[in-house]
């Protein structure tokens, strides 16, 4: 029996879409007992919601240093949450922040960490991680080895979330001695850009992004328009962001993020290797863009030769037609 | 001030990758460069050294001989030394024995910043920038995408959140990672690459840095990597021309995602 600890990122008092897909594959993919760790002011109101996914367990440490300091506060509540739970192994989302707690207690407790897993399969007592390497022109099984606690990060969509129906999750109160200099990187300020609702775009099901051949910032209206007709997020190339027409989190590629979801529906991008690095894994990719030798074509499910500005509008309404 | 720029040399992005028999890169059948995330971490240690007087700006790399390459190019850029970790038994290092490599190469030095690359290219994996704070057991602000090192040692970042920005304070010694945003890196000039030939670089082995060949490459790895195929090249799918109107491009789109069941 090999237990697992889920690591839950959370917000506005609910688990991320991304800790649920975990949960779920946790509990589908595990032998033991899943137990989720929670923490920050929110997390007893995020432990009544973990049970529908699957954890029977939930250790809690609801102190506002986890809100208020950057990433050692977590590290000492995970270390303290791994011990209690015994689980020797711990899954994540592969998000930067969460990436940084799960290093530092990485490194304090002798464990291993291998990122960026697309597929999960426990094989005796280890969890053998699938991942795509070299911007997905490659596939590789990782492990972590010897007898350590073993850290996979897991990449949204991944999985799919599925309620199972089970109770509320038994909480436990995390006892967590912080050390002084866990509050050594305080948080100053938080600025949010306000983005009408729109699903974050590391999770979200669907991405519809933008390049160059948008010509100006207005593109990104259109764009913008087509992704809430689909319910989708906002993505972009380097070209787009180096322009100034939107802000850098929404880069996709080698240097911005990585996304792959559903569906991926990339307009005026050429396709450089660069931006396919960070959304080729995507499941289903369509495409619009005016030069029939675009790179990106041969990426593509579906690729329209057009111009986005006579296409996207004409879609946007027929999206909304159909929608009813 | 001493400020550390640790740089790693990667498999050029556009370049085809082979795999060695171990199912490590295989580095000397490509193209090889300076991880480009770390040309901006070199931008931003140079920015602070033309604002005010004694920085001191030092590259770390650890990688085979030929990374020498990389070396000399990242002090092309104008930076003062090169610190190189070199040994057989590094091959193989993981994110856990590459950031306690570098944290060992520093544990003789003086610096009051690392200012490092949020991710390299062919790892991808953002986990040394946090593990070399945790071994030298200093704070990380990482991704940022502004940053100020104030006279008095604080140091203030804004570092990329999904929805904006937070900013985070903490003092020296620190260890920073930043992301493209923060600026915009130079090219290195005639002059910077013809000293770079001149500038001091410091070579070092495993034994050198006091670690023991266990404590890298495979031996001092907690992962271990089991398999690694290509993946099969995609079929791409059917290619609309569109009319002109829009309405032959757009209506195509329509009926796949209502096939595929995204509408
Ligand atoms: C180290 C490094 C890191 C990089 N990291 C990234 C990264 O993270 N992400 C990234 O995206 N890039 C990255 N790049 C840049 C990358 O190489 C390309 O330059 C970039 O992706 C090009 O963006 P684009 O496709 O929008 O622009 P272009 O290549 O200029 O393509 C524009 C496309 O729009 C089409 N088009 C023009 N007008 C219309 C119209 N009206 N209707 C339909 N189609 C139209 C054109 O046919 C063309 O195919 C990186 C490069 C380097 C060297
Ligand atoms: N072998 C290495 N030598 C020096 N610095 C490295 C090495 N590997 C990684 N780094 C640093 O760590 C950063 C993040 O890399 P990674 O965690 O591998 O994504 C890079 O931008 C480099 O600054």
């Amino acid at each position: 029996m090999t237990d697992i600890l889920v690591l839950i990122e959370h917000a506005d008092g609910s688990p991320k879409k991304v800790s649920n897909q975990i949960l779920t594959a946790a509990k589908t993919i595990g032998d033991g007992d899943v137990s989720a760790a929670i923490f920050g002011a929110d997390a007893s109101a995020v432990a009544d919601k973990v049970g529908e996914y699957g954890a029977t367990k939930a250790y809690v440490w609801g102190a506002t240093e986890a809100d208020e300091y950057a990433t050692e506060p977590q590290v000492a509540a995970l270390a303290a949450a791994i011990e209690a739970s015994g689980a020797p192994i711990v899954l994540y989302a592969a998000d930067p922040f969460v990436t940084d707690i799960v290093a530092r207690t990485a490194v304090r407790t002798g464990g291993g960490v291998v990122a960026d897993a697309v597929d999960l399969e426990l094989q005796g007592d280890r969890m053998v991680a699938t991942k795509a390497i070299f911007g997905g022109d490659m596939t590789s099984q990782c492990q972590v080895e010897g007898d350590r606690t073993q850290f996979v990060g897991v990449k949204p969509n991944s999985f799919q979330a599925e309620a199972s129906g089970g109770g509320a999750a038994e909480v436990v109160e995390l006892d967590v001695t912080l050390p002084d200099n866990a509050t050594r990187t305080k948080i100053t300020d938080r600025v949010e850009a306000k983005e009408s609702g729109r699903p974050e775009m590391t999770e979200a099901a669907i991405v519809v992004s933008g390049g160059r051949g948008l010509g100006d910032s207005d593109g990104f209206d259109l764009i913008g328009q087509l992704a809430d007709a689909l319910g989708g997020a906002v993505g972009a190339s380097r070209a787009a962001t180096d322009a100034g027409w939107i802000a850098h989190n929404h880069q996709i590629g080698q240097t911005g993020k990585t996304v792959s979801p559903q569906l991926y529906l990339a307009n005026g991008i050429s396709g450089a290797i660069q931006h396919r690095a960070g959304m080729q894994t995507s499941q289903t990719i369509a495409v619009i863009n005016k030069d029939a030798e675009a790179p990106i074509f041969s990426i593509a499910d579906i690729g329209i030769v057009g111009d986005l500005y006579k296409v996207i509008p004409v879609l946007v309404e027929e999206i909304n037609k159909r929608k009813g | 001030m001493r400020i550390i720029c640790p740089v790693k040399r990667v498999p050029d992005t556009a370049a085809e990758k082979k795999l060695t028999d171990d199912l490590t890169v295989d580095r000397e059948s490509v193209e090889t460069i300076l991880n480009a995330n770390d040309e901006w971490s070199i931008e931003e240690a140079m920015r602070i050294k033309e604002s005010r007087d004694d920085v001191e700006v030092v590259a770390l790399c650890m990688g085979p001989d030929s990374a020498q390459q990389t070396v000399r190019k990242a002090l092309s850029y104008g930076l003062d030394a090169a610190i190189q970790v070199t040994d057989e038994a590094l091959s193989g290092s993981d994110a856990t024995a590459t950031a306690r490599v570098l944290a060992a190469a520093l544990k003789d030095e003086e610096w009051d910043v690392i200012i490092m690359g949020n991710q390299s290219s062919d790892a991808r994996s953002m986990l040394v920038p946090a593990m070399l704070a945790e071994y030298l057991e200093v704070p990380a602000l990482t991704y940022a995408k502004r940053l100020e090192v104030g006279q008095d040692g604080t140091v203030e970042a804004d570092r990329e959140t999904a929805a904006g920005h937070e900013t985070v304070q903490a003092s020296i010694p620190v260890v920073v990672s930043v992301v493209e945003a923060i600026n915009e890196p130079r090219y290195p000039s005639f002059k910077g690459i013809m000293a770079a030939k001149k500038k001091p670089l410091d070579t070092k082995d495993l034994a050198g840095i006091g670690l023991s060949p266990d404590d890298a490459g495979y031996a001092g790895s907690a992962t271990q990597v089991l398999e690694a195929t290509p993946k099969p090249p995609k079929q791409a799918g059917d290619k609309i021309e569109d009319d002109g109107s829009g309405q032959v491009g757009a209506k195509a789109l329509v009926d796949f995602l209502v096939n595929k069941k995204f509408i």
